[in-house]
């Protein structure tokens, strides 16, 4: 006899109220267990974690102190992060000077030099010091609010905006997790039950910056949007530009959402219970040792291993010249026009397309391109960097629009295997590369039409 | 020397089964992927009296009747790759609901320590729990511990020790359910027993398919193929 047999004998037996049944005895013993074996002497409740509860999701602070939490949780790694930034720059900066030394004194070959130093060190050195401190800065502080209770509190807030748009409360804990990768939020959407809900929150996770873009929205907003500010007062304007696109990018996530549950995900969210655990103290030390070493250091190598090939590609293709223009300008000036209409330029289009395998890339790559026609060879400070930016005729609206097209593109090629590996389904993985990538054309080409339109510009 | 135990870690969500995990393995530990799928578990060692226990962080789940992945995933590890010993993780400030998933698991498998954490939260909230009478009624080891104080963990060790090594047997106090469903168990189970022999427990495969588990039925199709009897 097969199984299949056995399945259609059983189910014959079966009767609709036996799961109910099942369940019910579960309980029952658990309940005598408890009788049994347990006392409860003080029957002092847990009363902090309530009250703490009132505040946290009440309806009228719970929101505010969420927007205020993720305010500072963004100050303190834009703050933190910027003098580490720059001294990690210089001290690689002053270590490319004598490779570089070191080189000519081998006499090597001046391709050499261009591939390993000018390619390989300074695109693998810039993610490290732009990507480094902002991580070692953010992951940790996440992660002692996660320890500490606050999350599930997070997506319980947020559990009604997400039933009105037809998706799934539990979407806000994996878009959390979107903060630090979305290849691995993408795994975590495995804690939302039903099918469709979850492929409402896989198609939609990549709204939420990871970490890869960080780098990309803190260096261009701290340029171009905090420019005229100095001192702390800077790092609060950042802040505010960077939860700007942030809110910017859920607002975008709640809409895809709410159309896609229209139409192609059409139903009903499902209900579900979700626990929120006591607050607990979280072990400080543990906690900011364990993030920073584990997530932090996993995902930066991940960053270089994938830096170190593209910055040698993007040498590599700046210095192999065809007729008397490189392979990497024909690229460009053939992306040109349609980057102009975005607002952007070919050199970022094409940063964008060779940043698919990891986005931290994006940034080092449109530097490198630069570099590789530009006169100012060595970047010292944020100063240099942007002057780059203006020597190629970058305003406001150029750094705007490519951080939100850096928000809203299609995701990273890690992301994408991973969103094929979850569906097994090529039709969704293709829409997931798709509908991001026709908002993030969207976006930038509406808003830069309109600035000349009005002639703002 | 050198024997080495695999020794799974289930439990409910938020019950510091991963504080208990990162406590016993230290940094000694990667992730790798599972059978075929795309699930990466957490994954340990600790040496203890010259043995290797391989700890293995399931996902934590509030149920095994495999409604979402998740629990698919931590139900097939404990059935399908049978691991040595599992510890069911529960939160001694609420046992009655996570009581729940440790029943579950003891009907799909033997060799299981009931571990009861955050045993200090538990004090001080006038908690108090009377193991013995727990194992007693449960038939395998409950032990109580707090991992964020690394407290109890040598009790722990041992408690596998002793499993391992055969020197505790554990035998799980089979659920009682309602005389109906006691009878359709009984007409099945030998059929069952016929096709999976010892190595999974007919009782519970049987208890699957009257609740209409597919996901199960798919699963031991694909595991055990149409194979008339295994063994």
């Amino acid at each position: 006899m097969s199984i299949q047999q056995l399945y259609m004998e059983a189910q014959q037996l079966s009767s609709a109220k036996l799961r109910d049944d099942i369940v019910q005895q579960l309980y029952e013993k658990s309940h005598r267990l408890c009788s049994e074996g347990i006392k409860y002497t003080k029957s002092k409740r847990d009363t902090r974690t309530e009250k703490l509860d009132a505040i946290f999701t009440s309806p009228i602070f719970g929101f505010p102190i969420m927007l205020t939490m993720l305010g500072v949780l963004f100050y303190l790694t834009i703050a933190g992060a910027n003098i580490p930034s720059s001294m990690l720059a210089e001290f690689f900066g002053s270590l490319e000077k004598y490779l570089t030394a070191f080189f000519s004194f081998l006499n090597t070959p001046e391709w050499v030099h261009g591939v390993l130093v000018l390619g390989l060190y300074r695109g693998t050195t810039w993610v490290i010091s732009v990507m480094l401190p902002p991580m070692a800065i953010f992951f940790p502080t996440f992660a002692l609010l996660e320890n500490y209770g606050y999350l599930p509190r997070v997506a319980f807030n947020m559990d009604r905006l997400f039933k009105r748009v037809g998706a799934h409360g539990k979407q806000s804990l994996t878009m959390a997790m979107g903060f630090g990768c979305n290849a691995a939020a993408v795994i975590s959407t495995r804690i939302i039950e039903s099918p469709r809900e979850r492929m409402l929150a896989i198609l939609t996770n990549n709204f939420v910056p990871c970490n890869g873009r960080w780098g990309t929205l803190i260096v261009l907003a701290s340029l171009f949007m905090a420019a005229n500010f100095t001192g702390g007062l800077k790092s609060l304007v950042t802040t505010g530009v960077i939860v700007g696109i942030v809110m910017f990018g859920i607002i975008v996530t709640f809409f895809v959402s709410w159309v896609l549950s229209k139409t192609a995900l059409k139903g009903i969210p499902t209900h579900y219970t979700l626990e929120l655990p006591p607050y607990r103290k979280p072990k400080i030390f543990d906690t900011v040792v364990r993030s920073s070493l584990t997530r932090s250091w996993s995902v930066l190598m991940r960053a270089v291993k994938v830096a170190a090939p593209a910055a040698i590609l993007t040498w590599v293709f700046a210095n192999i010249f065809i007729g008397d223009t490189s392979i990497l300008m024909y690229a460009v000036e053939f992306l040109d026009p349609f980057g102009k209409l975005l607002g952007l330029d070919g050199y970022i289009m094409m940063a964008f397309i060779l940043g698919l395998p990891a986005n931290e890339i994006v940034l080092p790559i449109l530097l490198m391109g630069y570099l590789s026609t530009g006169s100012l060879t060595e970047v010292d400070s944020l100063v240099d960097l942007k002057q780059i930016f203006l020597d190629h005729g970058w305003t406001w609206l150029t750094a705007l629009n490519m951080m939100l097209f850096s928000l809203l593109h299609y995701p990273c090629g890690t992301t994408l295997i991973n969103i094929y590996k979850e569906t097994k389904s090529k039709k969704w993985t293709f829409l997931a590369f798709l509908i991001p990538t026709v908002i993030a054309i969207l976006v930038p080409l509406i808003i830069t039409q309109t600035v000349r339109f009005f002639g703002w510009m | 020397m050198g024997s080495s135990y695999r020794i799974a870690l289930a439990g409910n969500p938020n019950t510091g089964k991963s504080t208990l995990f990162n406590a016993l393995t230290g940094l000694r530990q990667h992730t790798g992927n599972w059978a075929g799928k795309t699930v990466s578990l957490a994954q340990g060692n600790v040496q203890y009296k010259g043995k290797t226990f391989h700890l293995i962080d399931l996902p934590g789940t509030y149920s095994l009747f495999s409604n979402s992945s998740d629990e698919e995933v931590a139900r097939n590890y404990i059935v399908f790759e049978k691991p040595d010993v599992t510890v069911v993780v529960l939160d001694a400030t609420s046992l009655e609901r996570n009581f729940n998933l440790a029943l579950q698991v003891l009907e799909m498998t033997k060799n299981v320590i009931i571990c009861i954490n955050l045993i200090d939260v538990a004090e001080k909230q006038g908690i108090t729990i009377n193991e013995r009478i727990l194992t007693n009624r449960l038939g395998v080891p409950v032990i109580k511990i707090s991992a964020r104080n690394k407290k109890g963990f040598p009790m722990l060790l041992d408690t596998i020790d002793r499993i391992v090594t055969g020197a505790i047997e554990c035998q799980p106090v089979p659920m009682a359910y309602p005389d109906e469903i006691e009878e359709k168990i009984k007409k099945i189970e030998p059929k069952v027993f016929e096709l999976v022999g010892n190595q999974l427990s007919a009782r519970w495969v049987s208890l699957r398919l009257l609740d209409g588990d597919e996901k199960l039925l798919n699963e031991i199709n694909q595991r055990f193929g149409q194979k008339e009897v295994v063994e």
